[in-house]
């Protein structure tokens, strides 16, 4: 039985006393400690929805009532919040981004794409209060007195844009959404487009194809991994997003079919309510909210990582 | 073998260098440790007083005081858990509550909450309301700022055809908690329908983050209402109303009409000074006040600590009158300061022994 390396192998001697070993030894528990970190997250936030849990059961997720002063919690009206928010958010920040970023890596000249680039990247520094009272004082009247009567009058037939314009809401919250979540989008994609081999794309123009034919033969086949994975980075931004969101979309426990109606998100329910929150039910309830949109981001991710199993598969590039 | 390897590397000089910084850096910090440091938590509310407070009262003693505002809840919970030495509480605490975890409370400074409205042509102090009607408006029964309920108080006044937007707060808040016990007095029907607490149910309405959010909304949407802590009406500058309290007469909010109702209520029977202020008789009182209220426990285990605690209090109380004013809070009257200095005689133990005169 051999304990420890054998040093009279000269290699495995090199390797040990060259720190190859402890410096292995230090990667794999540095990176072991991010699913360590989240295991933990996962168990902690179990082991204190407890009371919410047994109380509710599985009806937390189905109802939407939201009353502290009778106990009576679902989350409901959450997750059609966050999910209805970030779903506007996606609609509106995928095809952007990849136009941008076909744009900066195609079209423009090389000192207008870093230009460019720059501030689109520099939308990404902006701390997400900021955004979140930028859309407060200044976003949500100009959408109260232009856009959301526009909206109205034009497409108002539609269930989707019925009622008052008031400036917050749905749609408010998801176009700020879209513009947080832009520079991940167009920044990744760039890069990812920037990677298509020159010798593909050059071929392609030298039998006379066009900008657009080699973008849409070529660049976007090569890299729409990469983009379903920008997008899913963006998604997993879109509905995390805390501040922002909370300035704007009106806060109601309400689900309605219009998205001028103000709505809550998790994480926004979450930031107003859980200062306050002393009885242990509410709290209880507040971090089975918590856990709901943890295991949402989880499900996404997962679904994500299938997608581009299946991308990989079927365009075998 | 590797300590003579780092001992040829370094010169011995740099090494005793570095050891030096670390001692002077360590000694550094226990002198900073060594002053008195009062921490407490809690209540948003009271914040800014608070510190303002804190501040001149160590320019005058140096005593400091860390005050985090996490809110309500978070203040019951660090002084439950002694992380912190005082608690404070925009809602007070029931006596059972009181009793069970070995707590007092008594009144710190007085707030309370506006009805702030945005309605074309209608001025700061000219609409006048009563309870019912407030409770209808936020109930979702008076949909229309010409209804003839608000109308029949408003005879001389012309209200236009538009709809009540109503505007309340989204994250628990004492604020609330006041507004909600108001409409719950007054109203029957809110009390059965929706109740009071710091984060209720609202039938009707958007929820704007914070006093801020709530003065934003109802400052941009025409015909709106919201309510507002006292404080942030005054220095915004929102249109405010006229409320019909206790005895029937129209008061409008200042300062004074808050004394008068904490003034006139019955502290000397309250258990734990657990009073809501609501709705509390004088011809002057404003009908939508409260308090905010401090938690310390009933055994103390440091005397010294204690006695630096109480003695900032009662600076507070004494001398801080006008600072509170200032910052637009409302004082404490003397009559309920010489009750909560008695609550401190009777109750306040330190190693068996009161320490309060």
């Amino acid at each position: 039985m051999r304990i420890g390396p054998k040093l009279n192998d000269h290699a495995e001697f090199r390797r040990f006393r060259s720190g190859e070993l402890a410096f292995r030894a230090v990667v794999f528990f540095s990176a072991a400690t991010v699913p360590l970190i989240m295991v933990g997250i996962l168990w902690e936030l179990f082991r204190n929805s407890r009371l919410s849990l047994a109380k509710f059961g599985i009806g937390f997720l189905t109802s939407s009532v939201w009353n502290p002063v009778t106990e009576q919690f679902g989350a409901l009206s959450g997750i059609f919040g966050t999910g209805v928010s970030a779903l506007v958010a996606m609609i509106l920040a995928v095809p952007l981004g990849l136009i941008i970023a076909l744009f900066l890596v195609e079209l423009a000249p090389p000192r207008m794409s870093a230009f460019f680039g720059g501030a689109i990247e520099l939308l990404a520094a902006v701390p997400s209060i900021i955004y979140g009272m930028w859309g407060l004082f200044v976003f949500a009247p100009f959408m109260a007195d232009h856009v959301q009567p526009f909206l109205g009058d034009t497409l108002g037939f539609l269930p989707l844009f019925k009622g008052p314009p008031l400036g917050i809401g749905m749609l408010t919250a998801g176009i700020i959404l879209a513009l947080m979540v832009l520079p991940y989008i167009s920044s990744v994609t760039r890069d990812v487009f920037r990677m298509v081999p020159i010798v593909v794309k050059e071929s392609a123009y030298g039998v006379g194809a066009t900008n657009w034919e080699v973008t849409r033969g070529v660049t976007i086949r090569y890299a729409l991994r990469g983009v379903v994975g920008a997008g899913f980075l963006g998604l997993g931004r879109a509905l995390g997003e805390t501040m922002a969101v909370t300035f704007v979309i009106g806060n109601s426990h309400r689900i309605s079919a219009s998205l001028f109606a103000s709505a809550n998100s998790i994480s926004s329910t979450l930031a107003n309510e859980f200062t306050e929150a002393s009885d242990p039910v509410y709290l209880s309830s507040l971090i089975e909210l918590g856990l709901v949109l943890f295991l949402i981001t989880i499900i996404f991710q997962i679904a994500a990582q299938i997608w581009l199993w299946s991308i990989k598969k079927k365009l075998a590039v | 073998m590797t300590s003579r390897l780092i001992q040829r590397a370094t010169p011995r000089l740099s090494r005793y260098f570095g050891l030096a910084v670390v001692l002077l850096a360590s000694c550094l910090t226990l002198v900073a440790v060594g002053a008195e440091t009062i921490h407490g938590a809690g209540a948003t509310f009271p914040y800014p007083l608070y510190s303002q407070w804190a501040y001149k009262y160590n320019q005058i003693t140096g005593m400091e005081l860390n005050y985090q505002s996490i809110g309500s809840g978070g203040g019951i919970q660090q002084i439950k858990a002694r992380t912190v030495d005082f608690g404070a509480s925009d809602a007070p605490l029931e006596s059972k509550e009181l009793d069970e975890s070995g707590l007092i409370q008594f009144p710190m400074v007085i707030g309370g909450v506006v009805p702030v409205i945005q309605v074309a042509g209608i001025e700061s102090g000219t609409l006048r309301l009563d309870g019912n009607v407030l409770a209808r408006i936020f109930l979702g029964k008076i949909t229309k700022w010409n209804d003839p309920a608000i109308m029949s108080l408003n005879t001389e006044l012309s209200l236009p055809d538009k709809d009540i937007t109503v505007v309340h707060r989204a994250d628990g808040s004492g604020t609330t908690w006041i507004f909600t016990k108001y409409l719950a007095a007054v109203s029957e029907d809110w009390k059965q329908k929706v109740g009071a607490d710091k984060a209720v149910s609202w039938p009707v309405g958007i929820g704007g983050k914070g006093n801020e959010g709530v003065s934003a909304y109802v400052s941009r949407i025409d015909g709106s209402i919201g309510y507002v802590e006292f404080a942030y009406a005054l220095q915004n500058r929102l249109v405010h109303v006229v409320l019909k309290n206790h005895d029937d007469k129209f008061v409008s909010p200042t300062t004074e009409s808050f004394m008068a109702a904490a003034a006139n209520a019955d502290w000397k029977n309250a258990p734990g000074f657990y009073l809501v202020l609501v709705n509390q008789p004088g011809a002057d009182s404003w009908p939508i006040t409260g308090a905010s209220f401090v938690l310390i426990h009933r055994e103390q285990v440091d005397a010294g600590k204690l006695s630096a605690m109480l003695e900032f209090f009662d600076w507070c109380f004494k001398h801080g009158k006008q600072i509170a004013s200032d910052l637009n809070y409302v004082p404490m009257p003397n009559n309920v300061v010489d009750l909560v200095e008695v609550l401190w005689h009777d109750q306040l133990r330190a190693s068996g022994k009161s320490l309060w005169r």
